[in-house]
């Protein structure tokens, strides 16, 4: 009963999030581009399920991921456990004694990643786009390893207490260098994959997880200091697709089989 | 009846007509095409769980390997997961049936029209709509309040705070809505993405210089969260269908980047923001 409550509830939220959009396309359609939507039926249908599924899905994120993960980030960052039994004060820490932070912070930027919709959307997309080349599976686990180390190098940001943008700057000498090497089939996704993977499931984790560790680091304001992890993860996601780019022309000069046949039959044929 | 065309079976359309759009008219075959949405359905629940298998190791591995703590609501646990699974698969579903068709079919439609002005329009007003009720962005816009009357850029007033807060809501979204313009006419124009990103973020490097230290940290996540789960889709398929929708353009070239443009363009608003109050 009350799960019945509580998915309405989201359902609604969800609606509240998605009809003005839906009504923007729908006048924009009818004012500028006149007569009716095409498939008309179909798209409202979709966006029932749209709103439907994003209202239980985030339902779910808030019923177990997120207070999981919240509470996860701050166990893993709490000073007694990291120096565990050594009856040393916080300031004793020194950077490498995080080996768990870093080790859970690659994991969550990973998965999290993985399960985000709005990469599945993209990647399914580029999917389409690129004739079955770019496979769905293997561009989120690019994207999903940039994600994972990304925040990991954040933390050990945090950590260190290294200004935020000399890594940025750094991080984007990378990508120009990388962007005159790569094919240039990939550059502009490589761009697209940095935003679409800061999003609905990785954006509240990977914020408690800044907050915890700049309140547990001491020296560090967790106002000031906990932020900048979304955009270490929007910025290694880059790297790591061009990087995938750059493995794929080295592999694949003369025309093979694609490595990720499998998934290509599986998820190519949406297109409407 | 006769004259429609039903999509191939592989499709993942339930049973609509693809010439007239209507649905529910061919009443013998209702049954055969229902099947075949409910297998679409079961393949993408597969998949959403295959998507969801990671992070679920990760939270259990660190949880019993490493916190060693019993973990309480169990049974509230497995519906939750159960619950997100079914969420992903139902939008997954549905962004198939919905907003990819409708983002390319406008993008079609508004290249065929060929009116640039509209196009403008369109893409700002779909940048600024869909960014300035993101929750998200609400959230990181009252942390950036709370960060900057810390750092005393702002009175450390509720109403300070609700104005800078609101300040910063409408400057990421009128980012947004520039980004998309900016996308958009790129593609017509055939400018060069990679010089534009990279130009971009050197300027957000060289302004940053400016910026008070403080706010740096959340004007760089404000790109971040601007993408939300809705805007995405809509926004590839208005690049790829436009690209494709033009001659001479490459789909995969010219129709991705609108996103990355629009997880720029926030940071270097936000920052100009906050030097410019930081002024007064």
């Amino acid at each position: 009963m009350e799960l019945i409550v509580a998915s309405s509830r989201f359902i609604a939220n969800s609606a509240v999030d998605v009809l003005p959009i839906m009504i923007f396309l729908f006048a924009f359609q009818r004012l500028v581009i006149g007569g009716p939507l095409p498939n008309r039926k179909q798209i409202v249908v979709g966006f029932l399920f749209v709103v439907v599924g994003l209202g239980l899905f985030l339902l779910g994120l808030e019923q177990t991921l997120f207070p999981l993960g919240r509470l996860m980030a701050q166990q893993l960052t709490d000073p007694e456990f990291l120096h565990g039994a050594i009856e040393l004060g916080a300031a004793a820490l020194v950077w490498q004694d995080y080996y768990w932070v870093y080790l859970f912070a690659l994991a969550l930027g990973f998965s999290s990643a993985l399960a985000e919709p709005a990469l599945i959307a993209v990647s399914m997309k580029a999917n389409t786009v690129s004739g079955g080349a770019i496979g769905t599976w293997s561009l989120r686990v690019a994207v999903a390893l940039g994600a994972g180390i990304g925040v990991s190098l954040g933390c050990f940001r945090i950590i260190t207490g290294v200004p935020l943008h000399y890594f940025i700057a750094a991080g984007y000498l990378v990508v120009i260098v990388q962007t005159v090497m790569a094919p240039k089939l990939i550059v502009p996704l490589a761009y697209d994959s940095g935003g679409v993977t800061t999003s609905t499931v990785t954006v509240p984790l990977v914020t408690a997880l800044g907050l915890g560790l700049a309140e547990a680091v001491p020296g560090r304001n967790p106002l000031l200091d906990g932020f900048g992890l979304v955009a270490f993860a929007a910025l290694f996601p880059i790297i790591s697709v061009l990087a995938y780019g750059q493995l794929a022309m080295m592999r694949g000069r003369v025309p093979t089989s694609n490595p990720d046949g499998q998934d290509r039959i599986q998820e190519d044929n949406h297109a409407l | 009846m006769g004259s429609c065309t039903l999509q191939e079976t592989a499709s993942p359309s339930l049973f609509f007509c693809i010439d007239c759009g209507d649905g529910f008219h061919l009443p013998r075959r209702v049954a055969a095409q229902l099947k075949n949405s409910l297998n679409v359905l079961a393949k993408d629940a597969l998949t959403s769980m295959r998507n969801l298998l990671p992070i679920v190791l990760v939270i259990s591995v660190f949880q019993l390997l490493v916190i060693q703590e019993p973990v309480s609501g169990l049974v509230s646990l497995t519906v939750g997961g159960m619950l997100v699974a079914a969420g992903l698969t139902f939008f997954i579903f549905g962004l198939r049936l919905a907003l990819f068709p409708i983002g390319e079919g406008l993008a079609h439609s508004l290249a065929k029209k060929g009116s640039v002005f509209w196009l403008v329009v369109f893409a700002f007003a779909l940048g600024f709509g869909t960014t300035i009720a993101e929750p998200a962005l609400i959230a990181v816009a009252a942390e950036a309040a709370e960060v900057a009357a810390v750092a005393q850029a702002i009175e450390s007033t509720v109403e300070a705070r609700d104005s800078y807060a609101q300040g910063i809501r409408l400057t990421v979204a009128s980012a947004v809505g520039f980004a998309l313009v900016l996308g958009v006419i790129r593609i017509l124009a055939n400018w060069s993405l990679p010089i534009m990103i990279i130009g971009g973020y050197v300027l957000v490097v060289l302004i940053t210089t400016f910026a008070p230290d403080e706010i740096v940290g959340v004007a760089y996540d404000c790109g971040g969260v601007t993408t939300s789960t809705v805007t995405v889709p809509l926004v590839a398929a208005l690049g790829v269908g436009l690209a494709s929708s033009l001659k001479g353009r490459n789909p995969l070239t010219d129709g991705f980047g609108l996103i990355a443009l629009a997880s720029l363009t926030p940071i270097l608003f936000v920052l100009i923001y906050e030097i410019i109050v930081q002024w007064n």
